[in-house]
Protein backbone atom coordinates (compact mmCIF):
# COMPACT_ATOMS: atom_id res chain seq x y z
CA UNK A 1 0.00 0.00 0.00
CA UNK A 2 1.28 3.45 -0.86
CA UNK A 3 1.99 4.92 2.53
CA UNK A 4 3.24 8.22 1.14
CA UNK A 5 -0.22 9.16 -0.13
CA UNK A 6 -1.51 10.75 3.06
CA UNK A 7 1.39 11.40 5.35
CA UNK A 8 0.51 13.15 8.59
CA UNK A 9 1.46 16.81 8.73
CA UNK A 10 5.17 17.29 9.08
CA UNK A 11 5.83 13.59 8.89
CA UNK A 12 8.79 12.57 6.77
CA UNK A 13 9.12 9.35 4.83
CA UNK A 14 7.45 6.33 6.45
CA UNK A 15 9.97 4.02 8.01
CA UNK A 16 9.38 0.41 7.12
CA UNK A 17 12.37 -1.25 8.65
CA UNK A 18 10.49 -2.64 11.63
CA UNK A 19 8.13 -5.11 10.05
CA UNK A 20 7.54 -7.96 9.66
CA UNK A 21 6.91 -8.82 13.28
CA UNK A 22 7.40 -12.54 13.70
CA UNK A 23 5.95 -14.82 16.36
CA UNK A 24 7.89 -18.09 16.43
CA UNK A 25 6.19 -20.82 18.46
CA UNK A 26 5.21 -18.29 21.13
CA UNK A 27 3.61 -19.43 24.39
CA UNK A 28 2.60 -17.50 27.47
CA UNK A 29 1.58 -18.96 30.78
CA UNK A 30 0.64 -17.71 34.23
CA UNK A 31 0.93 -20.05 37.19
CA UNK A 32 1.20 -23.12 34.99
CA UNK A 33 -1.88 -22.29 32.91
CA UNK A 34 -1.02 -21.83 29.26
CA UNK A 35 -2.98 -18.86 27.96
CA UNK A 36 -1.21 -18.53 24.63
CA UNK A 37 -0.32 -21.79 22.94
CA UNK A 38 2.48 -22.18 20.37
CA UNK A 39 1.56 -19.37 18.03
CA UNK A 40 3.66 -18.94 14.92
CA UNK A 41 2.77 -16.21 12.48
CA UNK A 42 4.04 -12.91 11.19
CA UNK A 43 2.64 -9.44 10.64
CA UNK A 44 3.59 -7.63 7.44
CA UNK A 45 3.56 -3.93 6.74
CA UNK A 46 0.65 -2.26 4.97
CA UNK A 47 -2.42 -4.23 5.94
CA UNK A 48 -4.80 -3.93 8.86
CA UNK A 49 -4.84 -7.16 10.81
CA UNK A 50 -7.80 -8.03 12.99
CA UNK A 51 -7.39 -10.54 15.79
CA UNK A 52 -10.78 -12.15 16.16
CA UNK A 53 -12.07 -14.49 18.82
CA UNK A 54 -14.39 -14.86 21.78
CA UNK A 55 -13.69 -13.50 25.25
CA UNK A 56 -10.75 -15.20 26.89
CA UNK A 57 -9.26 -16.35 23.60
CA UNK A 58 -5.98 -14.57 24.30
CA UNK A 59 -6.43 -11.58 21.99
CA UNK A 60 -5.27 -9.00 24.51
CA UNK A 61 -2.32 -11.16 25.56
CA UNK A 62 -1.24 -11.56 21.94
CA UNK A 63 -1.24 -7.78 21.50
CA UNK A 64 0.65 -7.21 24.75
CA UNK A 65 3.22 -9.79 23.72
CA UNK A 66 3.68 -8.03 20.40
CA UNK A 67 3.89 -4.63 22.03
CA UNK A 68 6.46 -5.95 24.52
CA UNK A 69 4.50 -5.30 27.71
CA UNK A 70 4.81 -8.95 28.66
CA UNK A 71 7.48 -11.49 27.76
CA UNK A 72 6.66 -14.88 26.22
CA UNK A 73 7.21 -17.95 28.40
CA UNK A 74 8.32 -19.89 25.33
CA UNK A 75 9.26 -19.17 21.73
CA UNK A 76 10.51 -15.89 20.33
CA UNK A 77 9.08 -12.61 19.09
CA UNK A 78 11.32 -10.76 16.66
CA UNK A 79 11.12 -7.55 14.73
CA UNK A 80 12.83 -7.32 11.39
CA UNK A 81 15.24 -4.77 12.84
CA UNK A 82 15.93 -7.05 15.78
CA UNK A 83 16.77 -4.04 17.94
CA UNK A 84 14.19 -3.99 20.76
CA UNK A 85 14.84 -0.38 21.81
CA UNK A 86 14.11 0.75 18.30
CA UNK A 87 11.02 -1.43 18.12
CA UNK A 88 9.63 0.11 21.30
CA UNK A 89 10.13 3.61 19.97
CA UNK A 90 8.30 3.04 16.73
CA UNK A 91 5.20 1.33 17.99
CA UNK A 92 2.31 2.32 20.22
CA UNK A 93 -0.76 0.78 21.81
CA UNK A 94 -4.31 1.83 22.55
CA UNK A 95 -5.95 -0.04 25.41
CA UNK A 96 -9.54 -1.10 25.85
CA UNK A 97 -9.89 1.18 28.87
CA UNK A 98 -7.38 3.95 28.26
CA UNK A 99 -5.54 5.60 31.14
CA UNK A 100 -6.23 9.31 31.25
CA UNK A 101 -3.54 11.31 33.01
CA UNK A 102 -4.91 13.82 35.53
CA UNK A 103 -4.18 16.66 33.14
CA UNK A 104 -5.86 18.51 30.32
CA UNK A 105 -6.45 16.87 26.95
CA UNK A 106 -3.59 18.82 25.36
CA UNK A 107 -1.29 18.04 28.29
CA UNK A 108 -1.99 14.34 27.84
CA UNK A 109 -0.64 14.63 24.30
CA UNK A 110 2.30 16.81 25.34
CA UNK A 111 3.24 14.24 27.95
CA UNK A 112 3.74 11.42 25.45
CA UNK A 113 5.80 13.60 23.12
CA UNK A 114 7.87 14.97 25.99
CA UNK A 115 8.79 11.43 27.03
CA UNK A 116 10.23 11.04 23.56
CA UNK A 117 12.22 14.21 23.99
CA UNK A 118 10.54 16.14 21.19
CA UNK A 119 11.30 19.86 21.48
CA UNK A 120 8.52 22.17 22.61
CA UNK A 121 7.75 24.11 19.40
CA UNK A 122 7.55 20.88 17.40
CA UNK A 123 5.46 19.31 20.15
CA UNK A 124 2.98 22.16 19.99
CA UNK A 125 2.60 21.64 16.24
CA UNK A 126 1.99 17.92 16.58
CA UNK A 127 -0.48 18.38 19.44
CA UNK A 128 -2.56 20.88 17.49
CA UNK A 129 -2.51 18.65 14.44
CA UNK A 130 -3.56 15.60 16.46
CA UNK A 131 -6.36 17.45 18.25
CA UNK A 132 -7.71 18.61 14.94
CA UNK A 133 -7.47 15.19 13.30
CA UNK A 134 -9.34 13.53 16.15
CA UNK A 135 -11.91 16.32 16.55
CA UNK A 136 -10.80 17.24 20.06
CA UNK A 137 -9.64 20.82 19.43
CA UNK A 138 -12.49 22.43 21.33
CA UNK A 139 -11.76 20.16 24.31
CA UNK A 140 -8.02 20.87 24.37
CA UNK A 141 -8.11 22.54 27.77
CA UNK A 142 -10.67 20.25 29.39
CA UNK A 143 -9.43 17.81 32.05
CA UNK A 144 -9.05 14.49 30.26
CA UNK A 145 -10.87 12.53 32.92
CA UNK A 146 -14.06 14.53 32.45
CA UNK A 147 -14.39 13.52 28.78
CA UNK A 148 -16.99 11.02 27.62
CA UNK A 149 -15.85 7.46 26.99
CA UNK A 150 -15.83 8.05 23.23
CA UNK A 151 -13.80 11.23 23.56
CA UNK A 152 -11.37 9.52 25.92
CA UNK A 153 -10.83 6.75 23.41
CA UNK A 154 -10.21 9.33 20.67
CA UNK A 155 -7.67 11.03 22.91
CA UNK A 156 -6.01 7.67 23.55
CA UNK A 157 -5.76 7.13 19.80
CA UNK A 158 -4.43 10.67 19.31
CA UNK A 159 -1.77 10.01 21.94
CA UNK A 160 -0.69 6.82 20.25
CA UNK A 161 -0.78 8.36 16.78
CA UNK A 162 1.15 11.47 17.84
CA UNK A 163 4.44 9.56 17.92
CA UNK A 164 3.82 8.41 14.31
CA UNK A 165 4.28 4.75 15.14
CA UNK A 166 5.11 2.29 12.45
CA UNK A 167 2.92 -0.27 14.21
CA UNK A 168 -0.15 0.52 16.28
CA UNK A 169 -1.69 -2.14 18.53
CA UNK A 170 -5.33 -1.58 19.49
CA UNK A 171 -7.03 -3.73 22.10
CA UNK A 172 -10.79 -3.75 21.48
CA UNK A 173 -10.73 0.02 20.99
CA UNK A 174 -14.48 0.25 20.40
CA UNK A 175 -15.68 -2.25 22.98
CA UNK A 176 -17.25 0.41 25.22
CA UNK A 177 -18.41 2.80 22.51
CA UNK A 178 -21.83 3.47 21.02
CA UNK A 179 -22.29 3.26 17.23
CA UNK A 180 -21.65 6.98 16.62
CA UNK A 181 -18.44 6.99 18.66
CA UNK A 182 -17.40 3.74 17.00
CA UNK A 183 -17.94 5.31 13.60
CA UNK A 184 -15.83 8.35 14.54
CA UNK A 185 -13.09 6.06 15.81
CA UNK A 186 -13.10 3.94 12.68
CA UNK A 187 -12.73 7.08 10.55
CA UNK A 188 -9.66 8.02 12.55
CA UNK A 189 -8.28 4.51 12.20
CA UNK A 190 -8.73 4.70 8.45
CA UNK A 191 -6.73 7.93 8.41
CA UNK A 192 -3.97 6.38 10.52
CA UNK A 193 -3.84 3.46 8.16
CA UNK A 194 -3.76 5.73 5.16
CA UNK A 195 -0.80 7.54 6.70
CA UNK A 196 1.13 4.30 6.53
CA UNK A 197 0.81 2.85 10.03
CA UNK A 198 0.31 -0.89 10.37
CA UNK A 199 -2.66 -1.51 12.70
CA UNK A 200 -3.02 -4.75 14.59
CA UNK A 201 -6.28 -4.73 16.51
CA UNK A 202 -8.39 -7.17 18.46
CA UNK A 203 -12.15 -7.27 18.48
CA UNK A 204 -15.01 -9.65 19.13
CA UNK A 205 -17.29 -7.45 17.04
CA UNK A 206 -17.85 -9.24 13.75
CA UNK A 207 -19.31 -6.20 12.02
CA UNK A 208 -16.27 -4.13 12.87
CA UNK A 209 -13.95 -6.93 11.77
CA UNK A 210 -15.71 -7.11 8.40
CA UNK A 211 -15.53 -3.33 7.93
CA UNK A 212 -11.86 -2.92 8.81
CA UNK A 213 -9.90 -6.11 8.31
CA UNK A 214 -7.47 -6.81 5.51
CA UNK A 215 -6.52 -10.05 7.10
CA UNK A 216 -7.75 -11.99 10.11
CA UNK A 217 -6.14 -13.99 12.88
CA UNK A 218 -8.71 -16.23 14.54
CA UNK A 219 -7.92 -17.18 18.12
CA UNK A 220 -9.69 -19.54 20.44
CA UNK A 221 -8.50 -20.64 23.86
CA UNK A 222 -5.00 -19.41 23.25
CA UNK A 223 -4.56 -21.14 19.92
CA UNK A 224 -4.38 -19.57 16.50
CA UNK A 225 -6.87 -21.60 14.56
CA UNK A 226 -6.88 -19.67 11.31
CA UNK A 227 -4.95 -16.92 9.60
CA UNK A 228 -6.42 -15.74 6.31
CA UNK A 229 -7.12 -12.71 4.14
CA UNK A 230 -10.35 -11.08 5.31
CA UNK A 231 -12.42 -11.89 2.21
CA UNK A 232 -11.52 -15.50 2.30
CA UNK A 233 -12.04 -15.76 6.05
CA UNK A 234 -15.51 -14.24 6.05
CA UNK A 235 -16.58 -16.06 2.87
CA UNK A 236 -15.41 -19.49 3.75
CA UNK A 237 -13.39 -20.06 6.90
CA UNK A 238 -11.40 -23.26 6.85
CA UNK A 239 -11.67 -23.87 10.55
CA UNK A 240 -14.95 -25.26 11.84
CA UNK A 241 -14.78 -23.31 15.12
CA UNK A 242 -14.16 -20.10 13.16
CA UNK A 243 -17.21 -20.94 11.11
CA UNK A 244 -19.23 -21.48 14.28
CA UNK A 245 -18.02 -18.15 15.61
CA UNK A 246 -19.00 -16.37 12.38
CA UNK A 247 -22.41 -17.98 12.54
CA UNK A 248 -22.88 -16.69 16.06
CA UNK A 249 -22.64 -20.11 17.63
CA UNK A 250 -20.81 -20.30 20.90
CA UNK A 251 -17.43 -21.91 21.06
CA UNK A 252 -17.78 -23.99 24.16
CA UNK A 253 -19.63 -26.51 22.06
CA UNK A 254 -17.90 -29.81 21.67
CA UNK A 255 -15.43 -29.41 18.91
CA UNK A 256 -15.84 -32.78 17.23
CA UNK A 257 -19.51 -32.61 16.45
CA UNK A 258 -20.45 -29.00 17.20
CA UNK A 259 -23.02 -30.09 19.74
CA UNK A 260 -23.59 -29.13 23.36
CA UNK A 261 -21.35 -30.88 25.90
CA UNK A 262 -22.78 -33.93 27.62
CA UNK A 263 -23.82 -32.33 30.89
CA UNK A 264 -25.92 -29.84 28.94
CA UNK A 265 -27.63 -32.65 27.07
CA UNK A 266 -28.41 -34.41 30.30
CA UNK A 267 -30.00 -31.33 31.72
CA UNK A 268 -32.05 -30.67 28.65
CA UNK A 269 -33.33 -34.21 28.47
CA UNK A 270 -34.73 -34.08 31.98
CA UNK B 1 -8.86 31.38 87.79
CA UNK B 2 -8.92 35.04 86.86
CA UNK B 3 -5.22 34.55 86.10
CA UNK B 4 -6.15 32.53 83.02
CA UNK B 5 -8.57 35.20 81.81
CA UNK B 6 -5.92 37.83 82.29
CA UNK B 7 -3.41 35.67 80.45
CA UNK B 8 -5.75 35.44 77.46
CA UNK B 9 -6.18 39.19 77.41
CA UNK B 10 -2.45 39.75 77.64
CA UNK B 11 -1.85 37.20 74.89
CA UNK B 12 -4.31 38.99 72.62
CA UNK B 13 -2.52 42.28 73.22
CA UNK B 14 0.84 40.68 72.44
CA UNK B 15 -0.42 39.28 69.16
CA UNK B 16 -2.31 42.40 68.10
CA UNK B 17 0.69 44.65 68.82
CA UNK B 18 2.98 42.24 66.99
CA UNK B 19 5.36 42.49 69.89
CA UNK B 20 8.93 42.16 68.55
CA UNK B 21 10.06 39.28 70.80
CA UNK B 22 7.02 37.27 69.76
CA UNK B 23 7.46 38.07 66.07
CA UNK B 24 11.08 36.98 66.21
CA UNK B 25 10.16 33.62 67.73
CA UNK B 26 7.40 33.01 65.18
CA UNK B 27 9.70 33.94 62.30
CA UNK B 28 12.44 31.57 63.45
CA UNK B 29 9.92 28.77 63.93
CA UNK B 30 8.62 29.18 60.40
CA UNK B 31 12.10 29.45 58.97
CA UNK B 32 13.35 26.25 60.62
CA UNK B 33 10.25 24.19 59.87
CA UNK B 34 9.82 25.36 56.28
CA UNK B 35 13.45 24.69 55.39
CA UNK B 36 13.23 21.28 57.08
CA UNK B 37 10.06 20.45 55.13
CA UNK B 38 11.64 21.58 51.85
CA UNK B 39 14.68 19.36 52.39
CA UNK B 40 12.49 16.45 53.53
CA UNK B 41 10.41 16.79 50.33
CA UNK B 42 13.45 16.92 48.06
CA UNK B 43 14.56 13.61 49.58
CA UNK B 44 11.26 12.02 50.59
CA UNK B 45 9.08 12.56 47.51
CA UNK B 46 11.36 10.84 44.95
CA UNK B 47 12.35 8.13 47.44
CA UNK B 48 8.70 7.41 48.25
CA UNK B 49 7.67 7.36 44.59
CA UNK B 50 10.60 5.11 43.68
CA UNK B 51 9.66 2.66 46.41
CA UNK B 52 6.14 2.58 44.95
CA UNK B 53 7.31 1.89 41.41
CA UNK B 54 10.47 -0.19 41.45
CA UNK B 55 10.93 -3.72 42.73
CA UNK B 56 14.35 -4.59 44.08
CA UNK B 57 15.75 -6.84 46.78
CA UNK B 58 15.39 -5.26 50.21
CA UNK B 59 12.45 -3.09 49.17
CA UNK B 60 10.07 -4.56 51.72
CA UNK B 61 12.59 -4.05 54.51
CA UNK B 62 12.91 -0.39 53.55
CA UNK B 63 9.13 0.07 53.38
CA UNK B 64 8.59 -1.47 56.81
CA UNK B 65 11.47 0.54 58.27
CA UNK B 66 10.09 3.77 56.83
CA UNK B 67 6.65 3.08 58.26
CA UNK B 68 8.21 2.41 61.65
CA UNK B 69 10.29 5.60 61.45
CA UNK B 70 7.11 7.64 60.99
CA UNK B 71 6.59 7.33 64.72
CA UNK B 72 10.14 8.26 65.68
CA UNK B 73 10.18 9.91 69.13
CA UNK B 74 11.48 13.49 68.70
CA UNK B 75 13.58 13.38 71.86
CA UNK B 76 15.44 10.34 70.60
CA UNK B 77 16.17 12.06 67.28
CA UNK B 78 17.27 15.10 69.27
CA UNK B 79 19.57 12.95 71.37
CA UNK B 80 21.13 11.27 68.31
CA UNK B 81 21.72 14.59 66.53
CA UNK B 82 23.08 16.02 69.79
CA UNK B 83 25.59 13.17 70.07
CA UNK B 84 26.60 13.65 66.42
CA UNK B 85 27.07 17.40 66.68
CA UNK B 86 28.48 17.74 70.20
CA UNK B 87 32.11 18.76 70.53
CA UNK B 88 33.27 15.18 71.04
CA UNK B 89 30.93 13.76 68.40
CA UNK B 90 31.90 12.80 64.83
CA UNK B 91 30.60 16.10 63.41
CA UNK B 92 31.63 18.19 66.39
CA UNK B 93 34.19 20.21 64.46
CA UNK B 94 31.42 21.80 62.42
CA UNK B 95 30.29 23.67 65.53
CA UNK B 96 26.62 23.29 64.64
CA UNK B 97 25.20 22.40 68.04
CA UNK B 98 22.80 25.01 69.43
CA UNK B 99 22.28 26.66 66.04
CA UNK B 100 19.15 26.78 63.84
CA UNK B 101 21.02 24.49 61.41
CA UNK B 102 21.13 21.77 64.05
CA UNK B 103 17.39 22.18 64.57
CA UNK B 104 16.79 21.85 60.84
CA UNK B 105 18.90 18.68 60.71
CA UNK B 106 16.89 17.12 63.54
CA UNK B 107 13.56 18.01 61.94
CA UNK B 108 14.67 16.69 58.55
CA UNK B 109 15.46 13.36 60.22
CA UNK B 110 12.04 13.39 61.85
CA UNK B 111 9.86 14.21 58.86
CA UNK B 112 11.66 12.70 55.86
CA UNK B 113 10.37 9.21 56.79
CA UNK B 114 6.85 10.63 57.08
CA UNK B 115 6.99 12.27 53.67
CA UNK B 116 8.56 9.21 52.05
CA UNK B 117 6.18 6.67 53.60
CA UNK B 118 3.01 8.64 52.82
CA UNK B 119 4.26 9.37 49.29
CA UNK B 120 4.87 5.67 48.69
CA UNK B 121 1.34 4.81 49.78
CA UNK B 122 -0.50 7.28 47.58
CA UNK B 123 1.87 6.83 44.62
CA UNK B 124 1.41 3.08 44.63
CA UNK B 125 -2.31 3.45 43.87
CA UNK B 126 -1.63 5.83 41.00
CA UNK B 127 1.10 3.57 39.62
CA UNK B 128 -1.37 0.66 39.46
CA UNK B 129 -3.55 2.84 37.27
CA UNK B 130 -0.78 4.33 35.13
CA UNK B 131 1.74 1.52 34.77
CA UNK B 132 0.53 0.00 31.52
CA UNK B 133 0.27 3.35 29.77
CA UNK B 134 3.63 4.61 30.99
CA UNK B 135 5.40 1.38 30.07
CA UNK B 136 3.66 1.43 26.72
CA UNK B 137 4.94 4.87 25.81
CA UNK B 138 8.42 3.86 26.93
CA UNK B 139 8.92 6.25 29.86
CA UNK B 140 12.31 6.05 31.55
CA UNK B 141 12.41 5.39 35.32
CA UNK B 142 13.03 9.08 36.03
CA UNK B 143 10.16 10.08 33.73
CA UNK B 144 7.87 7.59 35.47
CA UNK B 145 8.65 9.02 38.91
CA UNK B 146 8.23 12.57 37.58
CA UNK B 147 4.87 11.81 35.97
CA UNK B 148 3.52 10.08 39.08
CA UNK B 149 4.63 12.87 41.44
CA UNK B 150 3.11 15.54 39.22
CA UNK B 151 -0.20 13.78 38.62
CA UNK B 152 -0.43 12.97 42.31
CA UNK B 153 0.39 16.52 43.36
CA UNK B 154 -2.90 17.29 45.04
CA UNK B 155 -2.84 14.34 47.40
CA UNK B 156 0.86 14.93 48.01
CA UNK B 157 0.02 18.38 49.37
CA UNK B 158 -1.58 16.61 52.31
CA UNK B 159 1.60 14.57 52.73
CA UNK B 160 3.79 17.67 52.76
CA UNK B 161 1.47 19.33 55.28
CA UNK B 162 1.59 16.32 57.55
CA UNK B 163 5.36 16.79 57.55
CA UNK B 164 5.04 20.51 58.23
CA UNK B 165 2.58 19.91 61.04
CA UNK B 166 4.93 17.46 62.70
CA UNK B 167 7.92 19.79 62.27
CA UNK B 168 6.28 22.93 63.60
CA UNK B 169 4.61 21.20 66.54
CA UNK B 170 7.46 19.09 67.91
CA UNK B 171 9.42 20.35 70.87
CA UNK B 172 11.68 17.53 72.03
CA UNK B 173 14.25 17.51 69.25
CA UNK B 174 14.65 21.25 68.79
CA UNK B 175 14.90 21.73 72.54
CA UNK B 176 17.82 19.29 72.81
CA UNK B 177 19.84 20.36 69.75
CA UNK B 178 18.82 24.01 69.73
CA UNK B 179 19.02 24.69 73.44
CA UNK B 180 16.22 27.26 73.45
CA UNK B 181 18.64 30.19 73.43
CA UNK B 182 16.88 33.58 73.35
CA UNK B 183 17.24 35.40 70.01
CA UNK B 184 19.17 32.45 68.55
CA UNK B 185 17.32 29.16 68.75
CA UNK B 186 14.10 29.96 70.57
CA UNK B 187 11.07 28.78 68.61
CA UNK B 188 7.37 28.71 69.43
CA UNK B 189 7.25 25.26 70.99
CA UNK B 190 10.36 25.66 73.14
CA UNK B 191 9.25 29.14 74.21
CA UNK B 192 5.85 27.81 75.24
CA UNK B 193 7.48 25.09 77.33
CA UNK B 194 9.83 27.58 78.98
CA UNK B 195 7.31 30.37 79.62
CA UNK B 196 4.79 27.93 81.05
CA UNK B 197 7.31 26.62 83.57
CA UNK B 198 8.32 30.19 84.38
CA UNK B 199 4.69 31.14 84.88
CA UNK B 200 4.55 33.76 82.08
CA UNK B 201 1.27 32.45 80.76
CA UNK B 202 0.58 35.44 78.52
CA UNK B 203 3.49 34.81 76.17
CA UNK B 204 2.96 31.05 76.27
CA UNK B 205 -0.72 31.41 75.42
CA UNK B 206 -0.04 33.98 72.72
CA UNK B 207 2.40 31.63 71.03
CA UNK B 208 0.03 28.72 71.53
CA UNK B 209 -2.77 30.60 69.80
CA UNK B 210 -0.54 31.50 66.87
CA UNK B 211 0.60 27.88 66.55
CA UNK B 212 -3.01 26.69 66.53
CA UNK B 213 -4.15 29.26 64.00
CA UNK B 214 -1.21 28.35 61.79
CA UNK B 215 -2.06 24.65 61.93
CA UNK B 216 -5.73 25.24 61.23
CA UNK B 217 -5.20 27.62 58.32
CA UNK B 218 -2.57 25.41 56.71
CA UNK B 219 -4.89 22.42 56.87
CA UNK B 220 -7.88 24.40 55.65
CA UNK B 221 -5.86 25.58 52.67
CA UNK B 222 -4.85 22.01 51.90
CA UNK B 223 -8.43 20.83 52.12
CA UNK B 224 -9.69 23.55 49.80
CA UNK B 225 -6.95 22.94 47.24
CA UNK B 226 -7.71 19.24 47.30
CA UNK B 227 -11.43 19.84 46.85
CA UNK B 228 -10.91 22.18 43.92
CA UNK B 229 -8.52 19.74 42.28
CA UNK B 230 -10.92 16.84 42.69
CA UNK B 231 -13.69 18.82 41.02
CA UNK B 232 -11.43 19.84 38.17
CA UNK B 233 -9.62 16.63 37.39
CA UNK B 234 -12.19 14.05 38.40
Amino acid sequence: MDSALHPAKGQTAIKSNLLPLTFDNVSFEIGGTKLIKEISTSFEAGSLTVILGPNGAGKSLLLRLGHGLIQPSGGAITWQGGDIGHAQRDQAMVFQRPTMLRRSVAANLHHVLKQRKIARPRRQEIVEDMLQRTGLTRLAKAPARTLSVGEQQRLAVARAWSVHPEVLFMDEPAAALDPAATHALEDIMAAIRAAGTKIIMSTHDLGQARRLADDVVFLNRGRMLERAPAEQFFEKPKNDLAEAFLNGELLWWNRKELKPPDHFKVRWQK
Amino acid sequence: MSDVGGAFAAAATLILNLESGLAEIVALSLQVSLIAVAIACIIGLPVGASLAVFRFPGRKVIVVTLNALMGLPPVVVGLIVYLMLSRSGPLGTLGLLFTPTAMIIAQVLLITPIVAALTRQSTEDLWNEYSEHLRSIGSSPIQIVGTLLWDNRFSLITTVLAGFGRASAEVGAVMIVGGNIDHVTRVMTTAIALETSKGDLALALGLGIILLVLAISVNAAAYLIGEAAMKRHG
